[in-house]
């Protein structure tokens, strides 16, 4: 579903956020890229979302070309970024509904996918509130119902749960399981939740420095009795990262 | 792209219209100027020459801060959750410059309602084809906007553009022809578009059609819109995260 060979990314200026990522994603798969600040998890995903190009390597994401067609790149994925994507100020039902038929949907199928999303994610009935009169936890259902209104084979998700409550947190698990489980999407996710990462995750990947640097199942990384978070800072050590936003 | 640009065009415009409030008072420092500096102004000249002016003057206040509504969708993902679509970069540009093009006409109406209510007498086929130059002016200059807003800082946008747009105005002599201007400043005023465009739409009102005036404003009008779209697009395709 994912396949990238050096991927890397210089930005203006010489700063080089990627240096050289090799990564496989399979159809099915729920993978955890995990990172401290400042490794290079959001420059590449935004690179695989088509939104930043590589400048170095080559990429195949959902059976496309990366650099040869973003376009049909961009038909096949959703895509929930860290800072969310609802307009406080509109009725969710317009949004969701440009948002459908930008993805070639008419509008009434639009429509009928919006209340199959909505009822999906527990936002039943939703259309006509404002995004700005939602709670954290249904906000972040509704980036995620805007990724699946196109029915996509593979969901970007940067940081879903940050700022959630326990609760909110548990339940949005449950949906992506259930995406995976009863759709077959397959989800690649940062986190910085490494509880997170340990329960939703079927594979995990750890990048630092712009580069892979370990991957396996939860269970391979912890393996020796340690924890997550021990294994995750014998990996990528215990300095304090400054960087952000890379 | 047309589909795509026509979804867009409909939801920015939906969006701006549910706010009438804004947009009435988007047309008011015009309508300031023709009720409080018109009389004055019609002792020297005539409101044939003014009205243009505050339109001119209307236009870079109104499509030039456009790019605050590209900063707000900036800040809460909007644009970004676009970009990800395989709607055209064009289109995503394009949706929201032609919705800001009939805010725009909207306030132009306003304005020249007024002014015929002062005495303004330009013919309708001298108003509609200036109504026609000001759309192009009003797209080039709302396309800029966004440029800027996606490149800019967002806390500087708002103290920049409002700046900037007062030389613009005063240059493209939108109180006082530029004819009246000492040298240096006439030469300094012919650097940028507005002017041209004025003195067209000036020409326009008059009910002069054919003119050497009327053609300069509509080839740098035109110039200025392809440039303006062309560089808007770009900033789009890859700034606007």
């Amino acid at each position: 579903m994912i396949k990238t060979a050096d991927l890397g990314k210089i930005y203006k200026g010489g700063v080089e956020a990627v240096r050289s990522v090799n990564i496989s994603v399979e159809p099915g798969e729920i993978v955890g890229f995990l990172g401290p600040n400042g490794a290079g998890k959001t420059t590449t995903m935004r690179m695989l979302t088509t939104l930043l190009r590589p400048t170095s390597g080559t990429a195949t994401v959902a059976g496309h070309d990366l650099l040869g067609d973003p376009r049909q790149v961009r038909r096949s994925i959703g895509y929930v970024s860290q800072s969310g994507a609802v307009d406080p100020t509109v009725p969710l039902g317009d949004e969701l509904e440009l948002q459908g038929m930008l993805y070639g949907l008419s509008r009434s199928d639009a429509r009928a996918r919006i209340a199959q999303v909505l009822a999906m994610l527990d936002l039943e009935g939703m259309e006509s509130r404002l995004g700005g009169a939602l709670s954290g936890g249904q906000r972040r259902r509704v980036d995620i119902a805007f990724a699946l209104l196109h029915q996509p084979v593979l969901l970007f998700l940067d940081e879903p749960t940050t700022g959630l409550d326990p609760q909110s947190r548990a339940n949005l698990w449950d949906h992506i399981r259930s995406l995976r489980d009863e759709q077959g999407v397959t989800v690649f996710l940062t986190t910085h939740y490494l509880d997170e990462a340990d329960a939703l995750c079927d594979r995990l990947l750890i990048i630092d420095h712009g580069e892979i640097v370990a991957e396996g199942t939860p269970a391979e990384l912890k393996a020796g009795g340690r924890t997550l978070d021990a294994a995750f800072l014998d990996i990528t050590g215990r300095s304090l990262r400054e960087e952000a936003g890379v | 792209m047309l589909r795509d640009t026509w979804l867009l065009f409909r939801h920015s415009l939906r969006i701006t219209l549910r706010q009438k409030v804004g947009l009435i008072f988007g047309a008011i420092q015009p309508l300031f100027f023709l009720v409080l500096f018109g009389p004055i102004f019609a002792t020297i000249g005539t409101w044939e020459t003014l009205v243009p002016g505050l339109i001119i003057q209307l236009g870079l206040m109104s499509t030039g801060m456009a790019g605050f509504g590209v900063v707000f969708e900036k800040r809460t993902g909007v644009l970004e959750r676009m970009r990800v679509t395989p709607a055209s970069r064009l289109a995503l540009l394009l949706g929201r410059v032609l919705a800001n093009a009939v805010t725009l006409i909207i306030q132009v109406v306003l304005l020249v309602a007024a002014g015929y209510a002062f005495g303004l007498r330009a013919p309708v086929g001298g108003l509609l084809a200036g109504l026609v130059l000001i759309v192009v002016l009003g797209v080039s200059l709302a396309a800029l906007s966004y440029a800027i807003a996606l490149t800019m800082n967002e806390q500087l946008f708002a103290p920049v553009m409002s700046t900037a747009v007062i030389p613009l105005v005063l240059l493209s002599g939108a109180f006082l022809p530029m004819a009246m201007a000492p040298g240096w400043l006439d030469a300094l005023s012919h650097v940028s578009p507005f002017r041209y465009a004025l003195e067209a739409l000036r020409e326009l009102f008059s009910g002069h059609y054919l003119t050497g005036t009327v053609l300069a404003g509509v080839v740098v009008t035109v110039g200025f819109a392809a440039l303006s779209l062309t560089v808007g697009t770009r900033v789009f395709n890859r700034e606007a995260a």
